[in-house]
This record gives C-alpha cells, sequence and structure tokens, in this order.
C-alpha cells in the first residue's frame, strides 16, 4: 500500500487495525486478511463479497472490515454478511475511505448484513471519508440490515464528517423478544453535498427496544433528508431523535412517522432543527473563545 | 493609550444608556469601580441590573455612552475580547449544550489544559461530587441548581480580574450559602480583582464593600451596605404604609 492507501485506511480504521481478525478491500478486491480461532471470514462464492463468522461466546474481539478507494471512476458494490454466534460479545470496525483526485465520480456500496444469535452483543462502528483534489464525486451509499434475536443486541455508531458529496443511508432492523438496537449517526455536510439517511425498524415481541440519534450538521448550500419509521408490533419501546444545526443556505427536512400496531407499543420521535443557539455561543464568547472558535467548538460537540 | 488617572480604577462607565421598545433600561448610568473591591447591584425587577451586567461584558451594546476597563476605553470591543482582557460573567441562566461536557467547560474556562484530577478539584469547591458530573454533557440531564454550581465553578477557575456574577443565588437552595459567600472571598483573594454581584439576597449585599442600588434604569443610590441597606428598608416600610393607597408602590 502507498501513502495515500495508508492515510485513507487509518482515518476510517485507526492504526491497531491488525491486530485481530480483518479483511481489507481495496478498489474492489480483497487484498489482505486475516482469521483468528473465534473469526472466520470467506469470500462469498459468487465473488460479491464476504461472509463473516463469530463462534458462539467469543468474548470481546475486534473485527476490522474496512474498504479504501483510490481508483477513480471505481463503482465498487460489496455484500457482506455477518454471523454472531450466541452469546458472543465483539467489537466490528468497518467504513469506506474514497481518494478521488480526477473527474470520474467513485462509488462505493456497501451492504452489510448482521445475523446475532440469542444474547449475542455487538459494537458496530462505521466510518465514511471522502478526500482528493479532483472534482469526480466521491459517493457512499452504505446499507445495514440488522437482525437480532432473543436478549441479543447491537450498537451502531456510523459517523460521516468530511468529504463525501453524495450518501443515501439505509439502516434497516428487526428486533426480538428483549433484544435492543441502539444506532446513533452523526453527519456534516458543506458545499453542494447531500445525504439521506434512512431508518426503517420493526419491534416484533415482547421487549423488544429500539433507540436511533441522528445528530447532522448541514452548511453551505449542503442537503440532508432524515427519514425514520419505527413500527411496534408488540409490548416495546422506540426512541428516534433527529437532532440538526443549519448553517448559510442550507436545507434539513425531517420525516418521522411511528407506527403503533399493538396498545403497549411505546414510542417517541423527537426532532429539532435550528441554527447554532446564540446563547450558546455568547457563553463561549465569555469564556474567550472567538465567535469563529465557538461556533467550531459547539459544532465538535455536538457531533463528538 | 493608559490614561494614569485610571491608577487602581478597574472599570468607569460613563453616561449610558440603553433603550428598548422606547422603554429607558438604562437612562445615564455613570459608575466608577476600583480595583479590589467586592461591589453588589441590587435593585428591583425590571432595574436594569442585569442589562447593565451585559453591557459590561459586553453582551448587550449600549445606545450611547463610554465603558473603560483599567483604563482602556472596551465601548466597542467584543464579548470574547473583554474576556481576553480579563472581564468574566456567571449567567443568571446557565447555558446548555448537546455533547459539550463538565469538563470540556472548566477546560475552555482554565484556558488551559488540566487533567481531569485538576477539573474535578474546581468542582469540588462548588459542593459537587467531581467524578459524577465531570464527564456529564452540560445539558438537560443536570437540574437547575447544578447548572449554577457549574457555572459559578466556571467563573471561579477563570481567573479574571473583574468577575460579574449575575444572580449567583438563584436556584441554590440545596447548597449552603455560606459556601457561595467562601467562593467569592477565595476569587477575591486569588485574583485581587474586583467582584460584581447583582443579588437580592441580604447575606450577599451585607458582605459587599459597596452597594449600588437601582431604580428605574438609574443608580439611585450607592455606599455602605447599612446606609443604602437602612435607605432601602426605610423604602419598604413606606411602601407598606402606602399600601392601599398607592396601586404602583416600587419601592420594594
Amino acid at each position: 500500500m502507498n501513502n495515500i492507501e495508508e492515510n485513507l485506511l487509518e482515518t476510517i480504521s485507526g492504526s491497531d487495525i491488525r491486530t485481530g481478525a480483518y479483511n481489507i478491500r481495496e478498489n474492489g478486491k480483497g487484498v489482505e486478511r486475516k482469521i483468528t480461532d473465534n473469526v472466520n471470514i470467506v469470500s462469498k462464492e459468487d465473488g460479491t463479497g464476504i461472509n463473516i463468522y463469530v463462534k458462539e461466546n467469543t468474548k470481546f474481539e475486534i473485527v476490522h472490515i474496512p474498504v479504501i478507494i483510490t481508483q477513480s471512476g471505481l463503482k465498487d458494490v460489496v455484500y457482506n454478511d455477518f454471523y454472531i454466534g450466541k452469546n458472543a460479545n465483539v467489537i466490528i470496525i468497518a467504513g469506506c475511505g474514497i481518494h478521488n483526485d480526477e473527474h470520474n465520480d467513485t462509488q462505493h456500496d456497501g451492504i452489510h448484513r448482521f445475523f446475532l444469535e440469542e444474547g449475542a452483543k455487538v459494537k458496530y462502528y462505521e466510518k465514511h471519508y471522502g478526500e482528493g483534489s479532483g472534482d469526480g464525486k466521491r459517493i457512499l451509499n452504505p446499507v445495514t440490515e440488522v437482525e437480532l434475536k432473543e436478549g441479543a443486541s447491537l450498537e451502531m455508531e456510523s459517523i460521516q464528517i468530511k468529504g463525501v458529496d453524495s450518501t443515501i443511508r439505509e439502516t434497516r432492523g428487526k428486533v426480538y423478544k428483549n433484544a435492543n438496537l441502539v444506532v446513533t449517526e452523526k453527519i456534516l455536510t458543506a458545499g453542494n453535498q447531500t445525504a439521506t439517511s434512512i431508518f426503517d425498524v420493526e419491534l416484533n415481541d415482547k421487549g423488544a427496544s429500539a433507540k436511533v440519534t441522528s445528530r447532522s450538521v448541514a452548511t453551505e448550500q449542503s442537503k440532508q433528508e432524515f427519514k425514520s419509521k419505527v413500527v411496534g408490533n408488540s409490548e416495546c419501546f422506540g426512541h428516534v431523535e433527529c437532532d440538526a444545526i443549519i448553517k448559510d443556505n442550507a436545507r434539513v427536512i425531517s420525516t418521522p412517522e411511528i407506527v403503533a400496531n399493538n396498545v403497549d407499543a411505546n414510542l417517541i420521535h423527537e426532532a429539532a432543527i435550528g441554527k447554532i443557539a446564540g446563547d450558546q455561543l455568547i457563553k463561549l464568547m465569555t469564556l474567550g473563545l472567538t465567535e469563529k472558535e465557538a461556533e467550531e467548538k459547539i459544532i465538535e460537540g455536538f457531533l463528538k | 493609550m493608559y490614561d494614569i488617572s485610571y491608577k487602581n480604577k478597574m472599570l468607569e462607565l460613563k453616561h449610558i444608556k440603553f433603550e428598548r421598545d422606547n422603554k429607558k433600561i438604562l437612562d445615564d448610568i455613570n459608575l466608577k469601580i476600583d480595583t479590589g473591591k467586592f461591589i453588589a447591584i441590587t435593585g428591583q425587577n425590571g432595574s436594569g441590573k442585569s442589562t447593565l451586567a451585559k453591557i459590561i461584558m459586553g453582551i448587550e451594546k449600549p445606545d450611547s455612552g463610554e465603558i473603560f476597563f483599567e483604563g482602556k476605553d472596551i465601548t466597542n470591543k467584543s464579548i470574547d475580547e473583554r474576556a481576553r482582557m480579563g472581564i468574566g460573567f456567571a449567567f443568571q441562566q446557565p447555558v446548555k449544550f448537546k455533547g459539550i461536557t463538565v469538563l470540556d467547560l472548566i477546560r475552555l474556562s482554565a484556558n488551559k489544559d488540566m487533567n481531569k484530577k485538576e477539573a474535578c478539584e474546581v468542582l469540588s469547591t462548588v459542593g459537587l461530587c467531581a467524578k459524577e458530573y465531570i464527564d456529564r454533557e452540560v445539558n438537560d440531564s443536570l437540574s437547575g441548581g447544578e447548572l449554577k454550581r457549574i457555572e459559578i465553578a466556571l467563573l471561579a477557575v477563570r481567573n479574571s480580574k473583574l468577575c460579574i456574577f449575575d444572580e449567583p443565588e438563584a436556584g441554590i437552595d440545596l447548597w449552603s450559602f455560606q459556601n457561595l459567600i467562601d467562593i467569592f472571598k477565595n476569587i477575591q483573594e486569588k485574583t485581587k480583582g474586583t467582584t460584581l454581584i447583582i443579588s437580592h439576597q441580604e447575606r450577599i449585599l451585607k458582605i459587599a464593600d459597596e452597594i449600588i442600588l437601582m431604580k428605574n434604569g438609574k443608580i439611585f443610590s450607592e455606599g455602605k451596605p447599612n446606609d443604602v441597606l437602612n435607605e432601602m428598608n426605610i423604602g419598604r416600610k413606606c411602601c407598606a404604609m402606602n399600601k392601599g393607597f398607592k396601586e404602583n408602590c416600587n419601592n420594594d
């Protein structure tokens, strides 16, 4: 790997990527892989992606599944399926970085499916990032599908901070008895970037719960759209919170939908869109920060 | 340029006027405050106390008049410039944030990269069990009283030459009043600067070097606590006597 590729990899995955099981995909092909006693990674027979198998009762292993693209004009689609055994407890770090120095659009569509058996716990971190001097667009369209069996839990944190021109992000979940899905999404858009986030969660059994939190900052002429749908089909709890800071000539649309198909479904949706509060700016300025520094600090905290 | 005649003079306000919706909020305020003094500003609600404090910090701009800080004209200085010059401000209603922690604010206020232990010590001075609070976000999950104490801690750690507290006593019901007074004394000992407190609380007014009593946007009276408090008490008695005769009694 050259410097650009190593830097991309470190930006989305951190520096200790090669300590546990991992699979690095570069420009549409798997280039490096390591498996462990508890985590097996197998290429799909049709060549469309990989299957990741985590043995039951595996504790505290970290799995890295990064994708980097430096080939301008490439449209990469990958299907990765994660099978997490009973009572396993793992951290999965995925994400995609695109470096585009040319005029052609570069695109990555990563479709990740998670199947968690009873009692399994996953922390899933996903970071999306774009860079490069070219005017070719950097496009990322991640899809995450989650199926949580009894007592399983998945906490997902998805971050898109910089350099992605266009994204459509879909997260779908089916949550069963006493299982818990937590999704936190943080997005910053600038220039003419666009971002659409779609959440569709079904709470299908007694004790199922989901909390979806979206915090976004839209600046300059960028556009963001947040669509969420939580369906309560049983005695369950669902909470969706969408907070957005809007600046300049940006546009943010939030469309909540909560559907209760059971009298014991407890569903909440909160949405707030607004500019940075004046009293927050003033407070930080009384601590000696300039208006610009105060604004940066507020945004940094908001997306932290 | 520094004016030698301002030696020992922390703050001077000249002919400050501030009007909103055709109402005179501050009407030709002239005030000189010396270095090292503990000054309390009091007066009924709407008398202009908080507006005056905000004008000194730069949060509000006067329609006319001049403000001098240590002899330098700061009338057109921004909030952050005044903060960096040495003016600090604790809000009556503490501001809430999303994602910014107590530790973040303490570090920003101290203007140095304090470690957690040092920051915890600051928080302990306002009676909060530091470990429980230091990593919490300064948001709705904190009660009004907790936010208020954090607000006071932020000014205490800042070492400002001029510390302005806008009604610091509000919302500290579960905390001892004496602790609050001790904090004011500690700040003053540490900075050798000036403390300016907007307050209605007689216990705070009594420990001031000087009280400024405001009424209808003007300085009605200023002097030693006993003198001003006596004047206020006489006013209250007159008001009580006049009740029933005069509908708009303003001396409470």
